[in-house]
């Protein structure tokens, strides 16, 4: 995820050196003579390519930094009547409401407890599954087992919790077996008690197939002939995985964890919403799904809504923002203590 | 470990016979392992197929079948296309056909285009400006606005009620530009000196060049977007309020996993719903939005690791 963009070092004293204008970098048309053009040129030369980033950068101002000019609200009490500007600025009034209420603090704990079981028990799952697939020999098969895994990465959340509610709910095959022997039902789609394994039950049968490539790649790119030197040595296949495969693997498992930790505020966002109404907002309600439904509400699980209030879903927006770009931040630190690049490089 | 030492040829007619694409100096793996590893791997591909399976095959199946399996249909017994029949009469879920298939397609189309100029634009070395633009792009994918102050500005905006609330605000995917571009900056230098040296402009550039050498990362993206669009549910939750306007998703979430009624089903003369299983057609509409997915992803898959890897690892 790091972008590179290829610094251009201007380098005094160097100015016509033919050949290798720029060291480390690929060959460069004669036509494009890097930064020592003052940057009229360069704005003439280019404006055709700034040309085809305006209609995308138009949609980022839209809906990316409009939104972020818009977190105002989170300080204001937003009247629709009056707007963005004109509505009456309260300071951190919405936030002192936030910390007292402990529905708050409630969905606070879900987000953590949740996030922290999605770890332990999503996380090794697709590097294990990796492992396996790497090992299958031969290429057609290999190539329908992705297929067959890599699929439900695609089928929206929606479709997948009714895949989830046909098979595990009321109506659904477990309770229609368990009937059928005599064993009372349990239906595990409106559990509160479980929701945490079912929401992480869900997430990996969508999304560890996926996974998967990311491995499957890192897996290729170890050099063979490190394995061939190592048997060759004597080194069984156990002691092979151990010294060339888990070190191969490193860098990429680092970055995943980078990746997760930083995203541990925001679980299952849709997940959430979806199954709130069955197994209740006490285990449903998470960071996420407590700012939407406290902020905008209406024609969502119409019992249990507050009523919209901008302002307020907005701080608890804002709060778990904050907290999620410090996280993301520390989460890449750790990476760099261990020598990895995580999200960026040092 | 005699083996070791001959060469590659010999190791075909070595007494021990291998199994293709094995190396030389690999032990031959255990009985026990093969086996594990062979149950494993078919029990993971049984939990995606099985569901998929069943619920395709029950949208196919007759009420009667429906019943005597006392819900979803394992087995075929008894096929028929009358939920189908039924379901395309008209109503709810052909209108949000129309809209799904309205919002993938005119999304998805606008989403390439957008991405791909926006791509390539800032993939040519030491543009103007490339490094701030590049900047604004990344910035937005660890830091946003949030649910609420953008459910405001696409209100402002007027968009609140309208089939575009579910297209424009999911038009930019920062991630995918940043893939494509990753990859245009690999196509072959001396390709585009060339035809720069032929005359042409960037435009001619990236349509006659650039394009066509990144087929695959392309056929990628537009899956991906295409996939997003077709499972909108989000969006339509927050700006939809007609239900005229649901994707398939929503009238999913609406009539299918929440159970409600569908108004207008079974009204429009073809049998009623007397003759049809309310669950064979509930799981028609998933199946729906099921299909196109499993019969366009075989096409791309192959190019999945590649599309995804030069951009995501490589940086």
């Amino acid at each position: 995820m790091s972008v590179s963009t290829a610094p251009p070092r201007s380098r005094p004293g160097s100015r016509f050196r033919p050949g290798s204008r720029f060291p480390g970098s690929r060959s460069r048309s004669n036509s494009r003579p890097g930064t020592r053009l003052s940057w009229r040129i360069r704005l003439r030369r280019d404006k055709s390519l700034l040309l085809m980033t305006i209609p995308a950068l138009l949609l980022l101002v839209l809906f990316n930094y409009l939104p972020m000019a818009g977190i105002i609200v989170a300080f204001e009490h937003y009247d629709i009547y009056q707007g963005l500007i004109h509505s009456d600025f309260v300071g951190l009034d919405e936030f002192r409401q936030l910390v007292a209420n402990p529905d708050f603090w409630h969905a606070f704990e879900n987000t953590l407890v949740i996030s922290f079981v999605q770890l332990i028990l999503y996380f090794p799952i697709p590097i294990a599954l990796a492992l396996m697939v790497n090992t299958v020999l031969s290429p057609r098969i290999r190539g329908f087992i992705q297929a067959v895994v890599y699929l439900p990465h695609f089928f929206s959340y929606v479709l997948v919790i009714t895949i989830f509610q046909e098979f595990l709910g009321g109506a659904g095959v477990l309770n229609v077996f368990l009937n059928k022997h005599g064993i009372s039902s349990w239906n595990v789609m409106t559990d509160p008690h479980t929701f945490k394994y079912l929401v992480t039950a869900q997430a990996v049968w969508k999304e560890a197939g996926w996974g998967l490539i990311v491995f499957l790649a890192a897996l290729a790119a170890i050099d063979q002939s490190l394995y061939e030197a190592a048997a060759v040595d004597g080194a069984g296949r156990w002691r092979r995985m151990r010294h060339i495969t888990m070190p191969g693997l490193r860098g990429i498992v680092v970055l995943m964890l980078v990746l997760r930790l930083g995203n541990a505020l925001s679980v299952g966002f849709e997940q959430m919403l979806i199954q709130r109404q069955a197994v209740g907002a006490g285990a449903a309600d998470v960071l996420d799904t407590y700012s939407y439904i406290y902020g905008i509400g209406g024609g969502f699980g119409s019992a249990t809504t507050m009523g919209a209030d901008y302002s307020y879903g907005a701080a608890a927006g804002l709060f778990k923002a904050v907290l999620s770009l410090i996280l993301i931040l520390g989460a890449n630190r750790l990476a760099h203590a261990f020598g990895e690049d995580g999200l960026y490089r040092k | 470990m005699s083996t070791l030492i001959q060469p590659p040829r010999a190791v075909t007619t070595a007494p021990r016979k291998r199994a293709k694409g094995r190396e030389v100096w690999e032990e031959t793996p255990t009985w026990f392992g093969q086996f594990g590893k062979g149950t494993v791997l078919t029990v993971v591909c049984a939990l995606v197929v099985v569901p998929v399976w069943a619920v395709v095959l029950t949208s196919l199946s007759t009420k009667g079948s429906i019943n005597g399996a006392g819900g979803l249909v394992l087995v075929p017994h008894g096929l028929s296309l009358q939920n189908y029949q039924l379901i395309f009469s008209g109503g709810t879920v052909s209108q949000a056909l129309y809209v799904s298939l309205f919002v993938t397609l005119i999304g998805t189309a606008l989403s390439m285009i957008v991405s791909v100029l926006c791509a390539y634009g800032l993939s040519r070395p030491h543009s103007f400006g490339q490094r701030p633009l590049l900047l604004m792009m990344i910035v937005t994918m660890f830091f946003n606005g949030g649910l609420i102050p953008t459910f405001l500005v696409v209100s402002d905006l007027k968009l609140y009620g309208s089939l575009w609330a579910m297209i424009l605000p999911s038009m930019v995917n920062v991630f995918n530009i940043l893939i494509i571009r990753s990859f245009f900056q690999n196509t072959a230098a001396e390709m585009i000196e060339a035809a720069r040296l032929d005359g042409a402009n960037e435009w001619r550039l990236l349509w006659s060049v650039v394009i066509p050498t990144s087929r695959p990362v392309l056929a990628v993206m537009t899956m991906f977007y295409a996939v997003t669009y077709w499972g909108t549910f989000f969006n339509a939750l927050l700006y939809e309020p007609d239900s005229r306007k649901w994707p398939l998703a929503m009238v999913i979430y609406e009539y299918t996993y929440s159970g409600n009624q569908m108004p207008g089903m079974g009204t429009t003369g073809i049998g009623g719903l007397q003759n049809a299983s309310q669950l064979g057609l509930q799981m028609c509409v998933v199946s729906l939005s099921l299909v196109p997915i499993i019969v366009l992803t075989p096409f791309v898959q192959k190019h999945f690791a590649k599309g995804m890897l030069t951009g995501a690892i490589k940086g």
